[in-house]
């Protein structure tokens, strides 16, 4: 390094980078994307205090023992666990540089998201059905807004997925894609820790009151 | 106040009707005019001289940080004028009604205007300033080419500049949140405020904020990841370090506040039970909430400026700054300390004394790191060759008020004393102290240190001279009154008064607002000023003040690349040192670099949000399906464009610098 300079340095010390080496595409996208995810973490551990604080304000209501199925709940639990295996297999396959077998497999998590979100719904109607609304309750209202979040969270990963299912098909695997599947498996696995904590803290924790 | 009954709605516009134009009120009718012609003048300059498509291409659709940062700091100015007319407004209304006379604004609008002042000075004044400000200087400071993520850096001014846009609307159809400008419930409930007014609170403070933490993400991962070579966290310029605590305090709270505006309009929306009174909700809930983000919020505002007094001490004290490590380690304490004290907002919730007593002794706790600051300041002047520049003047301006703002704050502090003074003109004047005195100087400190940075010449003196000399006594003139009135028990938010012996104090808080207008006046002029006598003060070497940190190292304004080579570093201030050692600037062997692209994708998303956000406010639900699906697609369509980046090439670095080159040798720099 140095040369061609105005006045040379008093001592061997450079004060310029000459041989450009520029950051890689895509460099700080992990961190950033890390950093992002616990901003979203604290929206959940917001919705999760309101949870703590308003979950025992039944307003002569139901509580979590006259509503809760914990044999479905536990269903719907496995189907969100399965699809985070699912999309480790995925990002398997695109280490090995297979864009085939990362589509079918990024496929097969969506399908066992589609099928959380189903019983979840299907949950939602229940106790809408049988007067347990938000409205209802501050409870309710909590206990919504917490799984409604997250089942919101679980929609938004299924479009994302099948965006880039779309994508590595055009694409196939080039950097700029590894780098959007590693991100949706983050975001993918976050979910998954989120519904660790929903299901623990509302349905477990409230069957025992 | 009793409930309201809810506004019909109908299908194709909601609750949306000619009712909602303000026609019936002088002053905004007025208002609305002026905005119209000025507006139309303005759309009409810009066909005239035919600057739609320069204004597209380099300035809305940029990625570059510099220009993000001018129109940061361009919003956050336009929005301070509405603001300050807003404080204007309530100081005549104050200073008129008393002995039986209702003062000239009714009470649902003085409501408004209270609100709007807080709302607007807060989210869309100080928030676009100080971000504006981090998002020129700390690129430049830390030797990179640009942020993170440029397209999320435009897509974030843009967001911002949505949610102040649908604050404006507010003005001139229906009207805003009544409430003061955190709008508790039970009061901003449907049940007490049916009408849209909290509304548009919510929904321009859930756009901006999307903004806000975007921006926070961008910055934080920019100063861990792009600080040029040889620049440990403790060698960043400290005004990087406060802006780096200030960017993680917003990734950490402005969820917060986005989570909190959600639950509220699912109050609002759904009919859910978070912050009713009934069926087991609980207000205070929510004011323990919007507190956790509030807090820091304050501490988001004043530490960058915190950075900024450090720069502009040691530089115009020709000094390196006393305390560097204390420095950083008294930001990093007030960092945490701001998330342990939001309870102090309400001692009066009944919390008990335990509890009260906590929030309060951690409320102290906080001026010790915050004294370890300024004695550090005084410190670095001390046997220091002091010019007393305008930046250098806003900073011993800073230095008298805040510490005074400070000290009521410690009173506060205090339980006992809180349950006096609370919710009085006191606290008022106490918080008006502390941001004035700190926030708007520093950022006035900071105009005047770094204008010939961003544009090549320097501000005129004069003018700045008179406009700091209106503001500095403006100041204490239009608050002092309000500590007094609030020592004996005056509310804040009133719009009547009683008690005729209070007028005269109103009277001369309205006679200092008077005379800080008058110092905006000059600032404006001065800007004018300098814009028309630019060639007089030009400043050819790109370091007009003696710099030190790194931003002064590169030419005023700095090319689209910051620096033709990164530099590497070896000292805490970078500049000053390559200076001292005599170092080269080199001047051949220049190569290709790579930039982002400009991109609409920001304007667009942000255009849509707009409409959106509006749809929401006055319940047009097919509008609202159509602009969120409309949402989505342009945001999955931009996420198919893979080329965001192209090359300057090196003969076109080399004609810029060689430019540089002979404009340095002609000015025998």
């Amino acid at each position: 390094m140095s040369t061609s300079t105005l006045a040379k340095p008093d001592e061997e010390l450079s004060f310029y980078q000459l041989d450009e080496h520029p950051h890689p595409e895509g460099h700080s996208t992990m961190l950033g994307f890390w950093i992002y995810l616990m901003s979203d973490c604290l929206i959940f551990s917001i919705l999760f205090a309101c949870y703590a604080v308003l979950g025992g304000n039944y307003a002569a209501g139901p509580a979590p023992k006259d509503l809760f199925e914990l044999p479905l709940v536990a269903l719907n639990t496995a189907m969100l666990l399965i699809s985070s295996i699912t999309f480790g297999f995925a990002v398997l396959q695109m280490q090995q540089g297979k864009v085939r077998g990362t589509q079918i497999w990024l496929a097969v998590t969506a399908l066992f998201g589609a099928a959380f979100l189903a019983i979840e719904l299907y949950e939602f109607q229940h106790l809408i059905h049988i007067g347990a609304t938000p409205q209802r309750s501050a409870f309710l209202s909590a206990f919504f807004t917490l799984v409604g979040t997250h089942g919101l969270h679980v929609t938004f990963g299924i479009v994302w997925l099948l965006t880039l299912m779309v994508q590595l098909g055009r694409h196939g695997l080039i950097p700029a894609n590894k780098r959007r599947v590693m991100c949706l498996s983050m975001f993918w696995h976050f979910l998954d820790v989120v519904w660790i904590g929903v299901f623990t803290i509302v349905y477990l924790m409230g069957m025992l009151q | 106040m009793t409930p309201q009954p809810a506004p019909e709605t109908g299908p194709l516009l909601g609750k949306l009707s000619l009712d909602a134009l303000p026609l019936h009120e002088p002053i905004l009718v007025v208002t609305f005019i002026v905005v119209a012609l000025g507006g139309l003048a303005v759309l009409w300059a810009i066909t005239r001289y035919r600057l739609w498509g320069y204004l597209w291409k380099e300035w809305f659709t940029t990625v570059d940080h510099k220009r993000i940062g001018i129109m940061y700091m361009i919003l956050g100015l336009i929005m301070f004028l509405r603001g300050f007319s807003d404080a204007i407004m309530m100081r005549l209304q104050q200073a008129m009604a008393f002995g039986g006379s209702e003062g000239y604004l009714p009470a649902h609008h003085y409501d408004q205007v209270f609100t709007a002042h807080g709302v607007i000075m807060i989210f869309f004044v100080a928030m676009p300033f100080i971000t504006g400000l981090m998002n020129y200087i700390v690129p430049l400071q830390i030797g990179a080419r640009d942020v993170s993520f440029p397209f999320l850096n435009n897509f974030s001014f843009w967001m911002t500049t949505a949610g102040a846009a649908l604050c404006m609307i507010s003005l001139f159809v229906g009207e805003f949140a009544q409430t003061g400008w955190l709008a508790y419930p039970p009061l901003s409930g449907l049940a007490y405020s049916p009408n849209v007014g909290v509304d548009y609170y919510i929904w321009s403070l859930q756009i901006a904020g999307v903004g806000t933490t975007l921006s926070g993400i961008n910055m934080v991962v920019t100063m861990l990841k792009l600080r040029a070579p040889g620049m440990g966290l403790m060698k960043m310029p400290v005004f990087t370090w406060t802006s780096l605590c200030a960017n993680i305090l917003i990734v950490a709270t402005f969820p917060v506040l986005t989570a909190t505006l959600a639950l509220l309009s699912l109050d609002r929306y759904v009919g859910t039970n978070f912050f009713t009174n009934d069926f087991g909700g609980s207000p205070m809930m929510y004011v323990n909430l919007i507190w956790i983000w509030g807090h820091p919020e304050v501490y988001i505002l004043i530490l960058p400026l915190f950075g900024v007094f450090s720069e502009v001490t040691s530089t115009f004290s020709g000094k390196k700054l006393f305390g560097y490590t204390s420095m950083v380690y008294a930001t990093i304490c007030i960092t945490i300390l701001s998330y342990l004290v939001w309870l102090h907002h309400f001692f009066t919730m009944g919390s008990g004394a335990s509890v009260n007593s906590f929030f309060g002794i951690t409320t102290m706790v906080i001026s010790i790191p915050t004294g370890a600051k300024l004695f550090n300041w005084l410190f670095t002047m001390y046997r220091g060759r002091i010019r007393f520049e305008l930046p250098m003047m806003w900073t011993v301006a800073f230095m008298l008020t805040f510490v005074v703002g400070g000290m009521t704050g410690v009173l506060l502090a205090v339980p006992p004393a809180d349950f006096v003074l609370h919710n009085s003109l006191f606290l008022v004047a106490h918080f008006h102290n502390v941001i004035i005195g700190g926030v708007l100087f520093g950022l006035f400190a900071a105009i005047n240190y770094w204008w010939p940075k961003a544009f090549g010449f320097r501000l005129d003196p004069f003018w700045g001279k008179v406009s700091f000399w209106c503001w500095v006594p403006g100041f204490w003139l239009a608050f002092m009154p309000l500590y007094i009135l609030g020592l004996m028990g005056v509310t804040r938010r009133m719009r009547v008064f009683d008690d005729p012996s209070l007028q005269i104090w109103f009277v001369v808080a309205g006679f200092g607002a008077a005379v800080i207008a008058v110092g905006i006046a000059a600032m404006l002029i001065q800007f004018a000023v300098s814009i028309w006598r630019r060639d007089q003060l030009r400043d050819e070497t790109g370091d007009p003040w003696e710099g030190r940190t790194l931003e002064w190292a590169t030419s005023s304004p700095p090319p689209d690349y910051n620096f033709a080579f990164t530099p590497v570093i070896h000292d805490l201030d970078a500049w000053h040192d390559m200076k001292r050692r005599g170092h080269g600037r080199p001047v051949t062997g220049f190569r290709d670099i790579h930039m982002p692209s400009n991109t609409g994708a920001g304007v667009i998303l942000a255009g849509i949000s707009l409409v959106m956000g509006f749809a929401l406010v006055w319940h047009i639900w097919w509008l609202v399906g159509v602009s969120f699906a409309a949402l989505i697609g342009v945001a999955i369509a931009h996420t198919f464009n893979y080329k965001r980046d192209f090359d300057i090439p090196a003969a076109t670095v080399a004609a810029v610098e060689d430019a540089r080159t002979r404009r340095l040798a002609a000015t025998g720099a």
